[in-house]
């Protein structure tokens, strides 16, 4: 039984990807929703993004979904996974549409990856980073398990996350700089990339949040 | 240690249906678009691209049927191109399933098209497909021209020119078709890769000619290319995505 799971909707795209990939992997009762009360009764809660910063943060302010997420992580105190734009809602500020600030729930900043960026050997890289890249895991965490160091998931995004607290760091990917990828709070798991779009290696992640107790 | 080079197979889907086929061993239905992206899945193809080619307005219906049924079976990233012409057609596809669009004609009509998708979805999803045709110019030097109708009719467009103000408008991804070589199997037009893959900041798909696997590891060689897109060489049993990656692996690319 993998309970409810709630995947925080507040209306940036498409949302069916995150719920069918969870379906795929075991989960029996998913919930696209921004209804208060169905993710007061989730067992555990997805908060996604895509797009634009500012807008997505508008949004998540606009209904509530601030207040229902941090409901979710403490007095609730469920598994709560975020991905990509999810991931930077999270941070203090972002660099994006001029400058937003954010949740704050991770202490950090949300940077734009820089225009030229050259990896180590000078080599121009392009930005969206888009494609798939390795991801280092820098701590052991239930929601790794079964999946080797270095494998790679697909990332699409032009600005990373850099949490101030460098002990909430997960997982790190070099992509000119070095960026987290992944990071871990409590019952909190956060990741740049998309499980729902990485195939067997992503699926694994979904699977293991279903089966998470929310310890670290 | 870096970002891999995507391998990318293309199918042509018309009112739901995989045209031509797919001739992969002991497949049940090559015309189905949900059992050939599975395969191509467990094949370990880095995305998938679906060309839908219907004219009529209920085989389009089906078209958004068929990719909310891969998006429900298929956990990589799917691109829907062909009769993208407005930003309904995009928030369709995108609520059906896809993560990216790609815009070919309607970029040309309309380039605002691409600024307001891209900011009401995000560039991440929207790709620009320019279909390119080599024109000398007087002096004989090369230079490649925008073409639109299946490269039958030029528009005076420069194709790099285009390419970066598609960038400067917001498209996160450039998909570059060679008319010259498509469907040639003589390999990609690296001289037009390389000007667009030099030319701008965005993620280059390199598209159009691949006939043998030395023509994957030119066009990111030599082309620059980001990720490169095939059709037939896959479909038809020629070589099998491993193949093409183990191959690009070992001419020093990065892959999956």
């Amino acid at each position: 039984m993998t309970g409810i799971v709630a995947v925080i909707d507040y209306g940036m795209g498409n949302l069916h990807s995150v719920a069918s990939a969870l379906e795929h992997v075991g989960a029996s009762d998913v919930v696209v929703t921004h209804d208060a009360d169905m993710i007061r009764q989730a067992d555990r809660v997805v908060f996604p993004g895509v797009g634009g910063i500012r807008d997505c943060m508008s949004e998540i302010r606009r209904l509530k979904c601030d207040e229902l997420l941090t409901q979710a992580l403490t007095q609730q105190g469920v598994p709560v996974l975020a991905i990509c734009v999810g991931l930077q809602a999270l941070m203090s500020h972002s660099e994006e549409n001029e400058g937003v600030d954010c949740l704050g729930t991770i202490p950090g900043e949300v940077r734009y990856f820089g225009s030229p960026l050259t990896d180590a050997e000078g080599a121009r890289l392009k930005v969206p980073h888009m494609g798939w890249n390795e991801v280092r895991q820098t701590v052991a965490h239930p929601l790794w398990a079964g999946i080797p160091d270095m494998t790679r998931f697909y990332f699409v995004h032009s600005y990373y996350a850099h949490a101030w607290d460098r002990s909430l760091v997960a997982g790190s990917v070099q992509y000119g700089v070095s960026a987290d990828a992944a990071l871990a709070r409590d019952n909190l798991f956060a990741v740049q990339f998309h499980p729902e779009k990485s195939a067997a290696a992503g699926l694994r992640l979904l699977k293991n949040f279903l089966e998470w107790n929310g310890q670290c | 240690m870096a970002l891999a080079k995507r391998i990318i197979p293309c199918l042509d889907v018309e009112d739901g249906r995989v045209v031509k086929g797919v001739n992969f061993i002991d497949i049940r239905d090559a015309g189905d678009p949900v059992e050939i992206a599975i395969r191509y899945n467990e094949q370990g193809a880095d995305e998938l691209c679906f060309l839908d080619i219907t004219a009529s307005h209920e085989g389009r219906d089906t078209t958004v049927q068929t990719v909310e049924r891969i998006a429900e079976h298929v956990f990589i990233p799917l691109t829907v191109g062909g009769g993208i012409r407005s930003v309904d057609d995009i928030r369709t596809m995108l609520n059906a399933g896809a993560d990216k669009v790609s815009i070919n004609t309607a970029a040309i009509h309309s380039p605002e098209l691409v600024r307001e998708s891209a900011e009401r979805f995000g560039s991440q999803c929207i790709i620009v497909a320019i279909d390119a045709k080599r024109v000398n110019d007087v002096e004989g030097q090369p230079r490649w021209e925008m073409f639109t109708h299946g490269g039958r009719k030029p528009t005076g467009i420069d194709a790099v020119a285009w390419a970066v103000r598609m960038a400067e408008l917001g498209a996160g991804e450039i998909l570059l078709t060679s008319m010259d070589r498509d469907g040639t199997k003589n390999g990609f037009e690296l001289g037009v890769t390389r000007a667009i893959t030099d030319a701008v900041d965005i993620p280059v798909i390199a598209s159009g000619g691949v006939g043998t696997l030395d023509h994957f590891v030119d066009g990111v060689i030599q082309g620059g290319a980001d990720a490169v897109l095939a059709a037939s060489i896959f479909h038809f049993g020629e070589y099998t995505v491993p193949q093409a990656k183990a191959y690009m692996a070992e001419h020093g690319i990065e892959v999956r």
